[in-house]
């Protein structure tokens, strides 16, 4: 910048000014993680926490592990990719967890049996109305609606009362939490079809939630809804100049947390072959947690879909590596918390040296 | 007529009861480097905000490019070539450059709607086209506008005006912020654009600035247009007396 002269323009590449992307030290973390488990393992417990130690199972790493790392935060990751785009556009979501209950509920009565055994299903809610045993699509697209509709009451208040985002998803939090208990006056609803059940089963879950992250991360990456939610999350006021309708993306954005909300409810009910008002408690803040974990920042405008995937294994490798150690419960809770607190000022620091270097 | 790029006639804009613009009569020809210059609250942004039609005037008329125009909002302003610099710089500050260049208007590849698909090779080659053209220099596109420095992001916010075939550029006050290096390199962005005849209004405060790279000097004074002169039939002392008022009356161009 030093010889700039009259006339004379260009680009020029510099690849000492290049940084590695966000996503690398969250993965370098994961690993520093997996690896502070592996030796706790070897030196302690005398067992492998990646590796197959096994003589009667066949393979290099432990499969069954790693099934169980991914598989436990899959639900909770498909809210975590919505979460991720909501705080990438500079607000939040508290209200997933309570989607996820809501719309369990209300899902999982539309894909009910109508007889258990010989006998009519005890749980069921339209057993009178005949609506039992109907094609998988149903409960789906009910699910799809409640989502959309919380999302959208959520982007409506957002972007038309400006309210903050905090507030109005904290209404949504309480006020879903309280559908999801009127629906069947607090009774749990059991009995699924063969095929809704089969959405959850086995490694499902793993192969929704991955699916769907590739989906995001491409959609965040190369689309211009993914760019707009990217500006608005950094300078809203310079997209409003640049034309960017921001009302109508927020609103979006959140409709879009909603449905991936309300998917996570499905493949939950799904996977326990029941519904109840309590499901997805703490649900939102551990989404967020994943999230932040990731690298994505609260303040808006950074972070990726892919950083909250390693966000997530992070969480599910620290649950698994405390069953590992035969830990606690307890444990993993406050190291969670510990974890989450620490990313967040690592990631400030980070920014800060980045800032003096530049 | 023909070669007037924007002319308005009677501008005018009250807020309540406050006369903030009076009766601005004003006109830019092809090619041409004009500067408004005048103090604090005299109504220079004012007037350009009227132009951009990020306030609606009160009274007057504007002609652009040849049409009386009634521009509703400041989008449709620049859809129509006026781009403007702001003073409050509009860059996404987690966004590389040519991400900012195309803030709002990306080039599509394919049409889905919110989830259209980004044509990133030509927005990076459009990009690289505008910087050396307006002879910005960036040390590497694909850094985000948070790890650069004032004057390279003032430079991106000019090159931005530059990708499109703006007929239009308003700067206001677009080296305030900046040291003496990089206020000098805006400078030479200005100068370039000159030889490229790309009419622009710059709002400055800046004497030497002004007499640099200006052709043409208007001065505000309290909501109203007291002098317009060419710069060779005038200095910087004739100047100040009309910003502060010690030289009253509209001094018309001689000739």
């Amino acid at each position: 910048m030093s010889q700039t002269s009259h006339g004379v323009g260009g680009v020029s590449y510099d690849a000492k000014k290049r940084t590695w992307p966000a996503e690398f030290n969250v993965f370098l973390a994961l690993v520093i993680l997996v690896v502070i488990f592996e030796l706790i393992g070897r030196i302690f417990l005398g067992d492998s926490f990646l590796f197959n130690t096994r003589s009667d199972v066949s393979g290099l790493f432990n499969e069954a592990r790693l099934q169980i790392i991914i598989l436990q935060v899959s639900i909770v990751g498909i809210i975590a990719i919505g979460v991720t785009q909501v705080i990438i556009t500079g607000g939040i979501d508290l209200s997933s967890g309570s989607i996820v209950g809501a719309t369990a509920m209300i899902a999982m009565s539309f894909a009910q049996v109508a007889t258990v055994n010989g006998n009519p299903n005890p749980k069921a809610m339209f057993l009178a109305q005949g609506w039992t045993d109907l094609p998988v699509i149903v409960p789906l697209l009910v699910a799809v609606g409640c989502g959309l509709l919380a999302g959208l009451v959520n982007g409506a208040l957002i972007a038309y009362t400006r309210i903050p985002p905090f507030i109005a998803t904290l209404g949504m939090m309480v006020t879903a939490r309280g559908i999801a208990k009127w629906w069947s006056k607090g009774q749990p609803i059991s009995f699924p079809t063969d095929s809704f059940a089969a959405i959850g089963k086995g490694l499902m879950p793993v192969i929704i939630f991955l699916s769907l992250a590739v989906l995001f991360q491409l959609i965040m990456t190369y689309t211009r809804y993914g760019k707009h939610c990217y500006a608005i999350g950094s300078n809203e006021d310079a997209a409003r100049m640049s034309g960017i309708k921001i009302a109508n993306h927020k609103i979006l954005v959140y409709v879009i947390a909603g449905i991936l909300a309300a998917l996570a409810a499905v493949v939950l009910s799904s996977k326990n072959l029941t519904a109840q008002a309590g499901m997805g408690v703490m649900y939102e803040l551990d989404a967020i947690a994943m999230a932040v974990i990731g690298g994505v920042s609260l303040s808006g405008g950074r972070g990726s879909i892919v950083g909250t995937v390693i966000g997530s294994l992070i969480f599910g490798v620290i649950i698994s590596g405390f069953t590992f150690l035969r830990l606690d419960a307890y444990y993993q809770e406050m190291v969670k918390g510990v974890i989450i607190v620490g990313a967040v000022v690592l990631d400030q620091w980070r920014q800060r040296m980045r800032a003096l270097r530049a | 007529m023909t070669d007037i790029v924007l002319k308005t006639e009677n501008l005018t804009k009250r807020y309540g009861g406050v006369h903030a613009l009076e009766g601005a009569n004003f006109e830019l020809r092809k090619g041409e480097h004009v500067a408004i210059m005048g103090d604090n609250g005299a109504g220079k942004s004012t007037f350009v905000r009227q132009i951009t039609a990020v306030e609606q005037r009160t009274n007057g008329q504007v002609w652009f490019d040849g049409k009386e125009v009634n521009f509703t909002g400041p989008i449709e302003a620049r859809e129509a070539g006026i781009e403007t610099v702001f003073q409050n710089l509009a860059l996404a500050d987690d966004l590389d450059v040519p991400s900012n260049l195309f803030l709002g208007r990306e080039k599509v590849l394919f049409n889905l709607g919110p989830f259209s698909i980004l044509d990133r090779k030509y927005m990076r080659k459009a990009t690289e086209a505008a910087l050396v053209r307006t002879a910005v220099k960036i040390p590497n596109l694909s850094n985000t506008i948070r790890h650069m420095s004032g004057g390279q992001r003032q430079c991106v916010a000019i090159a931005r005006t530059a990708t499109f075939a703006s007929k239009l550029i308003i700067m206001d006050e677009p080296t305030a912020a900046l040291g003496v290096q990089e206020t000098a390199q805006v400078e030479n962005i200005i100068r370039t654009l000159k030889d490229n005849g790309e009419p622009l209004i710059l709002i400055s405060h800046n004497m030497r600035q002004v007499f640099d790279l200006c052709d043409r000097i208007v001065v505000f004074r309290r909501g109203r247009i007291v002098a317009n002169l060419r710069k060779e039939n005038t200095d910087g002392q004739d100047i100040v007396s009309y910003i502060t008022g010690a030289k009253t009356g509209e001094a018309e161009l001689a000739a």
